[in-house]
């Protein structure tokens, strides 16, 4: 009997996680996000590769327009920038991922605390969060770059430090209705420690919660490192990061005549935030049913 | 409701003060001394020494802390590292640019988004819905500076409608300096359209839905009369919510659109306090930053409680 139990259940959840996953791959709106993303992740490991041309090689001729030879044309300092776009993809497929996993883990961890513990603690870690919220994270993260030196690793952790009570915030609140639950109080009288209570009992019941407001994180992440970037305080030169060709390019805008250097790694970074929200609105459909 | 706006104040005041200790704390990060930061690497050390008295940075850090934030309150910003002219003679007008920035975008973006929103919500699940909604979340996730430079490229350069500055010149009249700031102030309206639009449509839904409407309905008035008088009366009490905790991300946004547009307003300086390391602006803007937004969420927080009646007598019992 008592054997017999688990085993009904952990069925009854793979069950659960294949009907899941069947409805994901059938949802167009998820698929076609997945796509272009999964196209994105291929060209940030093998951009360079593919390219037909060095991504930094300076010796092209210089702004000549969209042709055969060069598919999107050639920027200011005579690159390649169909290549460019090609092998830009690493470094924000890089940072991206990082700070938004470190603000979702830092969120989860503090949501479950102050959500659990409720009371004084809950109070301070508000607090913490609303000064936090009062600032733009553009202002906090040039703050803490210039205090600290930028580096790719500061940058992960200023995002992702940010990140952290937002997601907590979320969190929080799914733990708050979840703790009401017979499970829980069924748990802390067999005698478990909060610990085990908050992330075993608890966490799996609020993953979808969490796993939402991930891809959500993952758009506000984008929109945040390439403004940064945009600004000299992310990606540094000589990346053919997009936003890097944006900034390096977007003064030759009052001539006019260039815009295709500011216009392909402009499309690409916006079809990555249209694929990621495109993912975020499928997986929400199906999880917050 | 005396009891309501004192506990709101008091909750701001709160806010502020763990905000001034964190961007005080922010800036003791910087590594090495400011003097030497300053005077450079081959300045004597008796001169370092003689600057750091000068500004104050060799007291307790507690000490430090207080005495900046007594001469904050007093409007005494500081002497800018970089400029060697009081902070507040520089961020003052560049905050008046930036306001005015932001009340071109914020007028054109809040009747906008709230009408978008709720038509969206009267043609719900059909083709004007799925528009507004799809393109308005669209434009909330693309980085401004992307948007902007579509804008550019469409109005500044194909069409030439607009200027490609936002730095009008410096006896422009009121009319020519809305003039310069409309497309920077689009460019932020596409952002922040999504998030208010989003909010009115939820709001005019869920009031749409509401028993007060049906028998606002079944008591035979007109639809134009049941969506003004009782579907938005309900409907617009989020969105104001929304609009404010907006303002934290148009502050933002400025940070860049300023760049962008060249334009001096506060965002431009705190950029510029940025790439010079001159702490003292810096610690100072983000400051003032952080008040005009708690600021803005206060009022926004009192306007609320005034429009809404269930606040209003819940806080009079």
């Amino acid at each position: 009997m008592s054997t017999a139990a688990p085993a009904v259940r952990l069925q009854a959840a793979q069950i659960a996680r294949r009907e899941t996953l069947r409805q994901l791959v059938r949802s167009k709106i998820f698929m076609s996000g997945a796509i272009i993303i999964a196209f994105w992740i291929f060209c940030a490991i093998f951009g360079y590769r593919i390219a037909p041309h060095d991504p930094l090689d300076q010796s092209f001729p210089q702004l000549v327009g969209p042709s055969a030879t060069y598919f999107f044309g050639t920027d200011q300092l005579g690159r390649d920038v169909f290549s460019r776009v090609l092998a830009g993809a690493r470094d924000i497929l890089l940072i991206v991922p990082a700070a938004t996993l470190l603000g979702i883990v830092g969120g989860t961890i503090v949501g479950l605390i102050s959500g659990y513990f409720r009371g004084r603690v809950d109070d301070v870690a508000s607090r913490i969060v609303d000064a936090v919220l009062a600032l733009p994270l553009i202002v906090i993260a040039v703050t803490v770059l210039v205090a600290l030196g930028h580096s790719t690793v500061t940058l992960i952790i200023v995002i992702g430090v940010v990140f952290t009570p937002i997601v907590s915030r979320t969190v929080r609140a799914a733990v708050l209705s979840e703790r009401q639950l017979d499970y829980v109080a069924a748990s802390q009288l067999s005698g478990e420690r909060a610990p085990y209570v908050m992330f075993v009992e608890i966490l799996p019941n609020v993953m979808g919660p969490i796993i939402v407001e991930t891809t959500v994180r993952l758009g506000y992440a984008i929109f945040a490192v390439a403004g940064l970037t945009f600004l000299g305080f992310g990606v540094r030169p000589p990346s053919p990061d997009w936003a890097l060709q944006i900034a390096d390019n977007y003064t030759l805008l009052g001539a006019g005549t260039y815009s295709w250097t500011v216009l392909f790694p402009g499309l690409a970074i916006i079809s990555l935030v249209v694929a990621v929200n495109l993912v975020a609105d499928g997986l929400s459909r199906v999880l917050e049913r | 409701m005396a009891r309501f706006l004192l506990r709101r104040f008091g909750l701001a005041l709160a806010t502020l003060f763990v905000l001034s200790v964190l961007v005080f704390a922010a800036s003791q990060l910087l590594p090495g001394d400011i003097g030497r930061n300053v005077l450079g690497p081959f300045a004597s050390p008796q001169d370092v020494a003689r600057l750091d008295h000068q500004l104050g940075v060799d007291r307790p850090v507690y000490i430090q802390y207080l005495d900046w934030v007594w001469k904050f309150i007093h409007g005494d910003l500081g002497m800018s590292l970089e400029y060697q002219v009081p902070v507040s003679s520089l961020l003052g007008p560049s905050l008046i640019n930036s306001l005015k920035l932001a009340a071109v975008a914020f007028c054109l973006v809040v009747p906008l988004s709230i009408f978008g929103g709720v038509y969206a919500a009267l043609r719900r699940g059909r083709l004007p819905d799925r528009v507004i909604t799809l393109t308005g979340l669209s434009f909330t996730a693309i980085p401004e500076f992307i948007s902007a430079i579509v804008l550019i490229l469409i109005f500044g350069v194909l069409l030439n409608w607009l200027p490609v500055t936002a730095a009008f010149p410096a006896d422009a009249d009121f009319f020519t300096q809305v003039y310069y700031l409309l497309m920077p102030g689009m460019a932020l309206v596409l952002v922040l359209f999504g998030y208010i639009a989003r909010m009115a449509r939820t709001g005019t839904i869920d009031a749409l839905e509401s028993d007060y409407t049906r028998t606002a309905y079944l008591k035979g008035l007109d639809t134009a009369t049941v969506v003004r008088r009782h579907v938005l009366r309900n409907s617009l009490l989020p969105t104001i919510a929304v609009i404010a905790t907006q303002m934290g991300y148009l502050i933002g946004g400025l940070v860049v659109i300023e760049k962008l547009f060249n334009y001096n307003g506060i965002g431009q300086r705190i950029y510029t306090a940025a790439v010079n390391k001159d702490f003292t602006m810096l610690q100072s803007g983000v400051l003032v930053i952080g008040l005009v937004y708690l600021t803005a969420t206060l009022l926004a927080d009192i306007l609320y409680s005034l429009l809404n009646p269930r606040i209003r007598y819940a806080a009079a019992e």
